[in-house]
């Protein structure tokens, strides 16, 4: 009996290894307050949801189905919390079973595994009646096929059989257990009997020839014989102690892993929830195969700010089908390592088969998403922080593979423009060729610039623009690397003017960039492409 | 022809009723330490008699040696381990049936024992056959074992014997415990319920399962309550149960005589063989000795002590291996040399050497032809109270005089460090008094002596010296050679080496 509710065929693996750069993808990411967010406490929904995350799924088919799941249980919260807190109260509850002191007699075994088996028959009974009453809400391959299946496997008949072994295995009637001669003539080969029912016992002893059967009672005073009693029940229940144990076993490992393919879709209410109630939008991606080379959204935000702000976040278009190379520069605290985080973030939801944070959403599957962000410790320009930085770009470079989705945040600044550059046209060159997706923020304006003017296909260029004031819109802009990233605004703060001193420098072949200090000019022939 | 034992060619070789005694020199040999090792892991077996027994035919020994090589073969040696592995088990079943009050566990447990047997029986006729032994003990075993599993008496035994274990194993019946009272009946084919349990629950199974059942003790003692059911078992089952009664009453004595010796016998050889191996893995060689006529020509080469290299064998070292030979007329061995120099083991290994080559089996040797001796005499001296040195002095003539009267020239005759307790002089006169009397009879000797006027006593002595390191006299290499006794310069070199020297001493001493 599998759950199904991850994957069409397959067991959800909460436990499986998360991927290699799991807590880059974290700490990058931002990703704690989405766990949060999702867990709302429960410690296993978050562990699940986190496990989720780091499992990217690449074929569509799967997408789909989790997002059909998702669309039920955002139609019906109500029923899956509940389901949810059956299942997880059920493995909570088995484990307050202790075995107790004696855990080597198979008596001691039997009657814990009866009374564990007793609180299952219950939860299943539970289980199987929610089913029945929610099977006509929902309408998601997934859920539709869980609940046929509960009400299937667990129909009456089957649960009057749980309760019929319950009754025997009290053994009211006495043990009756089969034996052979072993070593010696000792009995061996104990199995536990079924006792027949008295007309068919009453029959065959009316037919058998000779006597049927010799008794004999211990005597009460007789301590010896008695303890050989116990020892003559132990073997006769050790077989059926030990089938009533494993079948207890297989039974909460069902529980288990109906609360933890619950708990994914729990966490995705939550965090639906709580995004909905702060007013961001959130949709469901249309997802396409990684070869599409689909990357368009409309009003994408990073979920993790909106998660710590109480205003509203502002929200970025990108038209990225077909490329391969986003490069962002532009002002500083102007939204770009947001926006890189959106990205990011947007796309592990999507391979997770959840919403998205965004008004819409077209995106390509791909391998998972990987990170080289700048470093704290990178910021103090020593030598020994480009050695570095370049040996967690190797570990990058080891594990990409065509199609996934690499985000560089400021990368190759622990050396100089020159250097940075020639670096980062060599490794995103090679980068991009390879099939990888890349999208870049930096201060590299010679790396930045020779990209632009070579004119290639599949690259797009954003800038973070400042408006007359100097004040940040967050919103990115399409358009060509400008020579500065506007600390200009600051020295003319500081310095109190408004022209500062203009050594030459060659601007790029983009039109309107002659200015590099001072005021960026009102209207931006760049500024052509729709917001 | 027809097999009588492993060991003896014919009856009356064998030992007599009451056991032999051991030969006095055991200890002075050490081979009550070799004999110890050989028989520690088969103590059931009572091995040490025929340790005590030399044989004098050289016949006798031929016999046993064909059968140790007959041993060296894969095959044969794997036949008679497995055999004497399955007589083991067999006394096992009768030790249980023994230890057991009760009748029908009794019965059993012999039905089970005699079963062993039988098989063990045709088992080693079958590949002792296929194995083509050629030594005249192994292959009147094979005539003798064919001949026993043709019989009649065998055939039935076998027979009956199966019957019985089949019907045992074919019964089932039933046990119902209702509070305190247990009933036995007829086995009804009722559903086996731990299946039952697990079919229901088939459908949740998605990995194997951890096994929860406990291990309870399976045979051994039964309890009372066990024994009444069996009682219930047999009389719901009286046919099969009144035959076993019968089987065990009319065959007690199902165990043939000489399987049993020969069960007994062999342990001799396999033992001896294992502690062989253990000594090669620790790099001590082993040979059977070509046996000589007299004492002219014999000798061995590459000889240890086997008591000293088993101690050896625990801290990892090797015994030193020496060599002997006697040309000619030579009868006198006289070994000199420095103290703690290895004499006393050479003296050991040369009589270890001479015994093992009587009992037939391979001597700690590379290679040897040794005649065998009629008596081997050992005058080793004894650690005895020091008060009464004539009273020490009067027993150990009392005793040389004894050996001296006994001594043929087949003897051979050991003497370590004698008459210390007199003087160096006194000791010289009475040594050479007692060796010419035996050199009179022929007997061979072997002389450990300080004395070292006795190497050259007469044409008949061969002079052999334990031997030093040239650059630090102190170290002892233990190999004893052939070579003219060099007096006590080994004294004065360690005295030399530890400044002891009166030259040292007198500037050490300066005023």
């Amino acid at each position: 009996m599998k759950v199904l509710l991850m994957h069409r065929e397959l067991d959800f693996q909460a436990e499986r290894e998360p991927p290699w750069n799991m807590p880059d993808l974290v700490a990058d990411l931002g990703l704690s307050w989405l766990f949060q967010a999702m867990a709302r406490g429960d410690e296993i929904v978050g562990d699940v949801c986190r496990s989720a995350l780091g499992q990217s799924v690449t074929d569509v088919a799967t997408v789909h189905y989790r997002q059909a799941a998702l669309r039920d249980a955002l139609a019906n919260p109500d029923a899956v919390r509940a389901l949810y807190q059956l299942a997880a109260s059920t493995v909570e509850d088995e484990r307050k079973h202790y075995f107790g002191l004696f855990r080597n007699h198979p008596d001691t075994i039997l009657r814990r595994s009866v009374e564990v088996m007793r609180l299952f028959a219950e939860r299943l009974r539970r289980l199987r009646d929610i089913a029945a009453e929610q099977v006509a809400r929902f309408e998601s391959g997934a859920f539709d096929r869980l609940f046929l299946m509960l009400q299937t496997e667990l129909d009456e008949p089957f649960l009057a059989r749980i309760d019929a072994h319950l009754k025997d295995l009290r053994l009211r009637q006495g043990l009756l257990m089969s034996a052979r001669l072993g070593a010696g003539n000792s009995g061996s080969d104990y199995v536990l009997r079924e006792h027949a029912g008295p007309a068919g016992g009453f029959l065959r002893r009316l037919v058998s020839k000779g006597p049927a059967s010799y008794s004999f009672t211990i005597p009460e005073r007789d301590q010896a014989g008695f303890r050989a009693l116990d020892q003559l029940r132990d073997r006769g229940v050790n077989l059926v102690a030990n089938a009533l144990a494993q079948s207890n076993d297989h039974i909460l490992g069902f529980f288990r892993s109906l609360r933890d393919e619950l708990a994914f879709y729990v966490g995705a209410l939550n965090l639906h929830e709580t995004l909905a109630a702060k007013g961001e939008p959130l949709c469901f991606p249309a997802a396409h195969p990684p070869e599409r080379a689909r990357r368009r959204y409309r009003g994408l935000y990073d979920p993790s700010l909106a998660l710590q702000l109480e205003r509203r976040t502002v929200g970025n278009d990108l038209d990225g089908d077909d490329t391969r190379l986003v490069v962002i520069t532009g002002a500083n605290h102007g939204g770009k390592s947001t926006f890189l985080r959106a990205l990011g973030t947007a796309q592990l939801m999507t391979e997770c088969g959840l919403f998205v944070p965004a008004t819409e959403a077209d995106v390509s599957l791909g391998p998972g998403v990987i990170t080289h962000f700048k470093r704290e410790e990178d910021a103090g320009l020593e030598s020994g922080k480009l050695d570095e930085e370049l040996e967690r770009m190797a570990t990058v470079v080891d594990h990409v593979a065509g199609g996934t989705l690499v985000l560089l945040n400021e990368s190759f600044a622990s050396t100089n423009e020159r250097e940075g550059s020639d670096i980062a046209r060599e490794v995103l060159g090679a980068l991009v060729a390879g099939g990888v997706r890349v999208a870049f923020v930096t201060h590299l304006y010679d790396f930045a610039s020779s990209m632009a003017s070579a004119d290639e296909p599949g690259r797009l260029f954003l800038r973070a623009p400042r408006s007359d004031d100097g004040t940040r819109t967050f919103r990115l802009q399409e358009g060509a690397p400008l020579p500065t990233s506007y600390g200009g605004d600051l020295f003319g703060e500081v310095f109190g003017t408004a022209a500062g001193p203009s050594p030459a420098a060659e601007p790029a072949s983009g039109p309107g960039d002659g200015a590099r200090d001072g005021p960026e000019p009102a209207s931006d022939p760049q500024l052509g492409s729709p917001t | 022809m027809s097999f009588h034992s492993i060991l003896y060619r014919t009856p009356s070789e064998r030992p007599p009723a009451s056991p032999p005694r051991r030969p006095e020199h055991f200890v002075d040999l050490a081979l009550d330490q070799v004999v110890a090792s050989v028989t520690a892991a088969k103590r059931e077996y009572r091995l040490e008699p025929d340790f005590y027994l030399p044989l004098c035919d050289p016949d006798a020994v031929a016999y046993r040696h064909e059968v140790v090589r007959d041993l060296r073969e894969e095959a044969v040696l794997d036949a008679v381990t497995a055999f004497g592995e399955a007589m083991h088990e067999m006394r096992e079943r009768l030790a249980e049936r023994d230890d057991s009050p009760y009748r029908h566990q009794q019965e059993r447990w012999f039905l089970s024992a005699v079963a062993g047997y039988c098989r063990a029986v045709r088992r080693l006729a079958r590949e002792l056959s296929a194995a083509e032994p050629a030594s005249r003990g192994f292959r009147d075993l094979v005539a003798y074992l064919d001949a026993v599993v043709a019989s009649d008496a065998f055939e039935r035994l076998a027979a009956w014997t199966d019957r019985l274990e089949r019907a045992l194993g074919e019964i089932r019946y039933q046990v119902r415990i209702v509070g305190s009272t247990v009933k036995v009946r007829h086995f009804h084919d009722e559903a086996d319920y731990s299946a039952k349990v697990l079919a229901t629950f088939e459908k949740f199974r998605e990995a194997p399962a951890r096994d929860y059942r406990i291990k309870l003790r399976e045979g051994g003692r039964m309890t009372h309550v066990e024994a009444q059911i069996l009682d219930g078992v047999a009389r719901l089952h009286p046919e099969v149960f009144s035959d076993l009664d019968r089987y065990c009453r009319e065959n007690a004595r199902y165990l043939d005589d000489r399987l049993a010796a020969f069960d007994r016998e062999v342990q001799f050889y396999l033992a001896y063989l294992e502690q062989v191996r253990r000594l090669q893995r620790a790099g001590a060689r082993f040979v059977l000795p070509e046996i000589a006529p007299s004492w002219e020509g014999t000798f061995a080469e590459g000889m240890v002590d086997a008591a000293l290299a088993d101690k050896l064998r625990y801290s990892g070292g090797a015994a030193v291996a020496n060599d002997f030979r006697l040309e000619g007329e030579q009868r006198l061995v006289v070994v000199t040399g420095p103290n703690q120099g290895g004499k006393t083991t050479f003296a050991r290994a040369f009589g270890q050497v001479h015994y093992l080559a009587a009992l037939g089996l391979p001597v700690p040797a590379a290679a040897a032809r040794l005649h065998l001796a009629d008596a081997l005499h050992t005058h080793f001296e004894r650690q005895e109270r020091v008060e009464d040195l004539r009273g020490k002095l009067h027993e150990e003539l009392s005793r040389m005089h004894r050996v001296v009267r006994d001594a043929t020239h087949d003897s051979i005759v050991v003497m370590n460090e004698a008459f210390s307790s007199t003087t160096a002089s006194d000791a010289l006169q009475l040594t050479r008094e007692i060796l010419a009397r035996l050199d009179r009879r022929g007997a061979l000797c072997l002389v450990v002596t300080f004395l070292d006027e006795l190497a050259t006593l007469n044409p008949r002595t061969v002079s052999m010296v334990g031997g030093v390191d040239p650059d630090d006299p102190a170290i002892r290499t233990f190999r004893i050679e052939r070579r003219p006794a060099d007096g006590r310069a080994y004294a004065v070199a360690i005295a030399r080496k530890h400044g002891l020297t009166r030259a040292a001493l007198d500037e050490r001493l300066a005023p």
